[in-house]
């Protein structure tokens, strides 16, 4: 640290008397000073904290906040989500027709906008066969209704003019060139048909920029508008639509009928099967732990979280083995280390200098240069290879599988992160010493008991720097793993990569992220706290 | 100078030619032999006996008869001609490097030399315990180098093999061949990457540089409100798992790719490599700052504070006065966010699309799917780069000791 001080000058530069030369009391003045030096420093630092902010911690902030998300369960079946609030899954049976309905309704707008397939998949993490479900509803959602769609087509020809339609439903005084928008009194007549035909004109106008006066509804628009007739509500006073609405309620009394259950039951047998829409009501809220219970292998049930069928519980063992390969390299590290930083702290300063070159090459050296160096030398037919069997030590047969496994992330890693060990403790063996070494000895101790009582004990800051600093880095690191690691000596890294790419299971990705970065949150604190951030040190 | 003389003494006063020196010279020699036995197809038990009564005998000749440097030249040449007649010119090579070792040995052993780093009055058992740690600091320090050497050889194979082929064994011209860095060179695939790289990570550098340097400086003032605080958000970058980071950017990254090309009507090429610049400024953003705040560590504030008394404003103090004095660190910390960026894999996988792919993702490609010899090229041409950088580094730290030395710190 510097010595020099500014708090010390300020005090310097106004000794003297009480007031300060401009004649303002000296303590007034002082703190004018203190200030402004606290403003210009912020204002030298605001530039790169802003650029930091938005390019850095926000981007994390927002991707940790997917972990929780749960929105598209709400948003694309939102009726049928409230709908399947009075269902009781205690009772094993499928919802009743209300809850068919709303999903028939919403399954119709999710398919036009083409959200149900990421429905599907959303929640086809949660429960295999979801996804196809989806799918194949998607392609037969359209036909439910159609039967009502007919006898109201041969009832009236009206029913099947787009014209007509939009008349009934549309506000007053629309021209052709305005876009279309809702009478806000149908709402009121038809209870389900007008939410149904809005739905409709808002989708087909933001999906294809159709105008739903020139566009037959959907099958589930009569559906909508049979339920409404069939009640035939009494009105006091006339809302719109009101003469039609007394006009064909009376006569889709004798109307062919349908159970919507069963036409589900027909598209795919899953629909009667309450575990499926247990899953649905399950994970309807808009925020979920469920990404979490994922990632430590537990699962959502109606009767709170449980763990995950033994043969599907793989996170906490991905994470136990992140953490022991990273303890196994940290330990090599230490052990590799050591010897190679008190040789070089005890040479003259020369030889030293010219041994450091070997340490700082490998750190300067590009990650996957030195990847690459590992993945030639540990294959089967590799270097390594090669030269045992050519000594003689394994047989040509026999080769040592060293690539694609824990031992080729181990041993390539720990190349790779061994000058973050050797730097940092080198650095602390320079302040000690050697004269304790051999005080200890003229004072007749052991060779062995000089070094593990008195070095020793003084070196332990560095091997918890270098060691925290290895820890770190090592276990969020992907790249070696990657190339190196094959299945069984991969990092959870991978597999959060795996769920970014791969699967497109954001959310779980996001919740092993978070879980990743809050145990190297701990670390960096615990770094702080001994070692303090403002002591990395970067080549020597 | 004492010890070494009286270890030369201690040595000197027994001649333990006998005793020691052939003995151990011959152990030596026994596992050479052995290795050379096994790799010329002769046997173990034979190459074991040869290795042992050569290792005997050179010991033999060289301390009676021999001066040390002529001794050790003899050595060279007589096993790298015996090398010859069995394995032409890689036995040759083989040879030299054994006689090398033989010669060395004996005389090291016989001068007394391998007490040097040791007291006098050490035993035995420390004298063996201090070269066996030399030893091991010797074969740790192969470990961290041998992988990167041993790709520059690789490199030049004439076979699209990752291992070294016979001919290449016996250093025979037809084992080598410059194709793979002939590929490099005319290749689209490696030419793009390239060019990419040299795009972003130019600059990425200048942002984190800039950036970095004013912050460091309002950072390294006495009176920083927070100032613990803004320090780990400002490393943090460099501590965060990279696939966190990426990931991050990944989502935030491309909303603002889509917003930059929607509002501001940037091209989609554009506004893939701002993107990928931004990302990589903020890596880079933490090396810049450890190492010029390590540099204003040492600086001497009276010089501004001189400047100022003379008459000079601010800016005209930091760019005449204080700039020059840190420059060195500035370079350096540029230099590590430059490598950061032209290193970077993860985040650019994620953030950037096919048309910014950059060296270090080709290579990435490469190395996963269809590895390809060409990979060892750009490896032994990153590894002449980052040994210019290292270079260039360690001078630049040099010359900052050396300035600050000159005013009192």
């Amino acid at each position: 640290m510097s010595p020099c001080n500014t708090g010390d000058n300020i005090m310097t530069d106004a000794t003297g008397p009480m007031m300060a030369a401009d004649g303002r009391p000296l303590k007034a003045s002082l703190n004018r000073a203190l200030r402004r030096q606290k403003l210009r420093a912020l204002a030298l630092i605001a530039p790169l904290l802003v650029f930091i902010m938005f390019t850095f911690i926000i981007p994390i902030g927002q991707m940790l906040f997917r972990s929780v998300e749960n929105q598209i369960v709400s948003d694309v079946l939102p009726t049928t989500v409230a709908a399947l609030e009075n269902w009781d899954a205690e009772t094993g049976q499928a919802p009743d027709e209300d809850v068919f309905y709303a999903l028939t309704q919403d399954l119709m707008v999710a398919v036009e906008k083409k959200q149900h397939t990421r429905l599907g998949s959303r929640l086809n993490y949660e429960m295999t066969g979801i996804s196809s479900l989806f799918r194949k509803s998607g392609r037969s959602v359209d036909d439910i209704g159609e039967v009502y769609a007919d006898q109201f087509i041969d009832l009236d020809p009206r029913w099947g003019e787009a014209e007509f339609w939009a008349d009934l439903m549309g506000a007053e005084g629309l021209t052709p060139d305005m876009p279309f928008e809702m009478h806000p009194d149908v709402f009121t007549t038809f209870a389900r048909a007008a939410p149904a035909y809005a739905a409709f004109a808002a989708t087909i106008a933001s999906e294809d920029g159709d105008d739903p006066r020139e566009e037959e509804p959907w099958n589930s628009v009569y559906l909508a508008l049979y339920e409404d007739l069939k009640e035939a509500p009494k009105f006091t006073n006339a809302p719109k639509g009101i003469e039609i609405m007394s006009e064909f309620a009376p006569q889709v009394v004798d109307f062919e009928t349908i159970d919507l259950a069963a036409e589900f039951a027909d598209i795919d047998e899953d629909w009667v099967d309450p575990a499926v829409w247990q899953t649905i009501q399950t994970y309807a809220p808009e925020f979920t732990n469920g990404y979490f219970l994922n990632s430590i292998d537990r699962q959502k049930t109606p009767d709170g979280a449980e763990w995950r069928p033994e043969d599907e519980q793989i996170y906490l063992k991905l994470f136990w083995r992140t953490m022991l390969m990273s303890l196994a390299i940290t330990g090599s590290c230490i052990l590799l280390g050591y010897p190679v930083a008190w040789l070089l702290a005890n040479l003259p300063m020369r030889t030293a200098n010219v041994l450091m070159i070997l340490v700082l090459l490998p750190f300067w050296t590009s990650l996957l240069v030195r990847t690459s160096a590992w993945k030639v030398l540990l294959q089967q037919q590799g270097v390594i290879n090669d030269l045992l069997v050519w000594i003689g030590i394994v047989a040509d047969d026999n080769r040592l599988a060293l690539i694609n496994n824990a031992t080729g992330t181990v041993i390539a890693m720990t190349h790779i992160l061994l000058p973050f060990m050797i730097l940092p403790l080198y650095s602390v063996m320079k302040t000690i010493p050697p004269a304790y070494l051999r005080a200890a000895k003229s004072l007749g101790a052991t060779n062995w008991t000089a070094f593990w009582r008195v070095y020793f004990p003084q070196s332990v800051p560095g091997i918890g720097a270098g060691s925290i600093l290895v820890f770190i880095l090592a276990i969020g690191y992907y790249i070696t793993p990657e190339i190196v690691g094959g299945t069984k000596g991969v990092f959870i890294s991978n597999r959060i990569a795996y769920h970014i790419s791969s699967s497109l299971n954001w959310g779980l990705a996001a919740a092993l992220g978070t879980i990743l970065l809050a145990l190297v949150l701990v670390f960096y604190w615990l770094y702080d706290r001994i070692v303090g951030i403002d002591n990395v040190k970067l080549g020597g | 100078m004492t010890v070494a003389l009286t270890a030369a003494e201690v040595a000197a006063k027994k001649d333990n030619l006998w005793g020691f020196t052939i003995p151990i010279t011959a152990l030596f020699g026994a596992i050479l032999g052995i290795l050379a036995g096994q790799a010329a197809g002769l046997g173990i038990l034979t190459g074991l006996v040869a290795g042992l009564v050569m290792g005997a005998v050179i010991a033999f000749v060289l301390c009676r008869f021999l001066p040390r440097r002529t001794g050790r030249w003899a050595a060279i040449i007589g096993f790298a001609v015996l090398g010859f007649i069995f394995g032409q010119l890689g036995g040759a090579l083989a040879g030299a490097i054994c006689g090398a070792v033989l010669g060395w040995c004996a005389y090291w052993l016989h001068s007394g030399d391998y007490r040097a780093g040791v007291p006098p009055y050490a035993t035995t058992r420390q004298v063996l315990w201090h070269n066996s740690f030399l030893f091991i600091c010797g074969f740790i320090f192969f470990f961290l180098i041998a992988p990167i050497i041993i790709i520059i050889p690789l490199s030049f194979n004439a076979q699209d093999f990752f291992t070294f082929t016979p001919e290449m064994l016996a250093l025979k011209a037809e084992g080598f061949s410059t194709k793979h860095y002939e590929d490099f060179f005319t290749n689209q695939d490696w030419l793009r990457p390239m060019r990419n790289s040299l795009i972003i990570a130019p600059f990425a550098t200048v942002i984190s540089v800039t950036l970095g340097t004013l912050a460091a400086i309002g950072l390294s003032q006495s009176h920083v409100p927070f100032r613990q605080t803004i320090m780990a958000i400002l490393i943090s970058p460099m501590i965060v798992p990279l696939i966190i980071s990426a990931t991050g950017m990944f989502f935030f990254y491309s909303k603002m790719g889509l917003w930059m090309e929607d509002t501001l009507g940037i091209s989609k090429s554009l506004s893939g490599y701002i993107k990928v610049i931004l990302a990589h400024a903020a890596l880079g953003i933490p090396f810049v700052i450890i190492t010029v705040t390590a540099t204003l560590v040492g600086f001497d504030k009276s010089l501004t504070r001189a400047a100022a008394n003379m008459g000079a404003n601010p800016v005209t103090t930091f760019f005449k006065v204080q700039m020059p004095l840190i420059l060195p660190g500035v370079i350096s910390g540029g230099l590590f966010a430059f490598i950061t960026s032209f290193d970077e894999v993860v985040v650019v996988l994620f953030v950037g699309a096919a048309a910014q792919k950059t060296l270090p993702w080709q290579m990435f490609t490469g190395l996963r799917e269809q590895i390809s010899p060409t990979i060892l090229a750009v490896a032994t041409i990153l590894v002449i780069v980052s040994i210019l950088l290292l270079t260039t580094v360690e001078l630049l730290r040099r010359r900052s000791e050396r300035l600050r030395g000159m005013s009192p710190g």
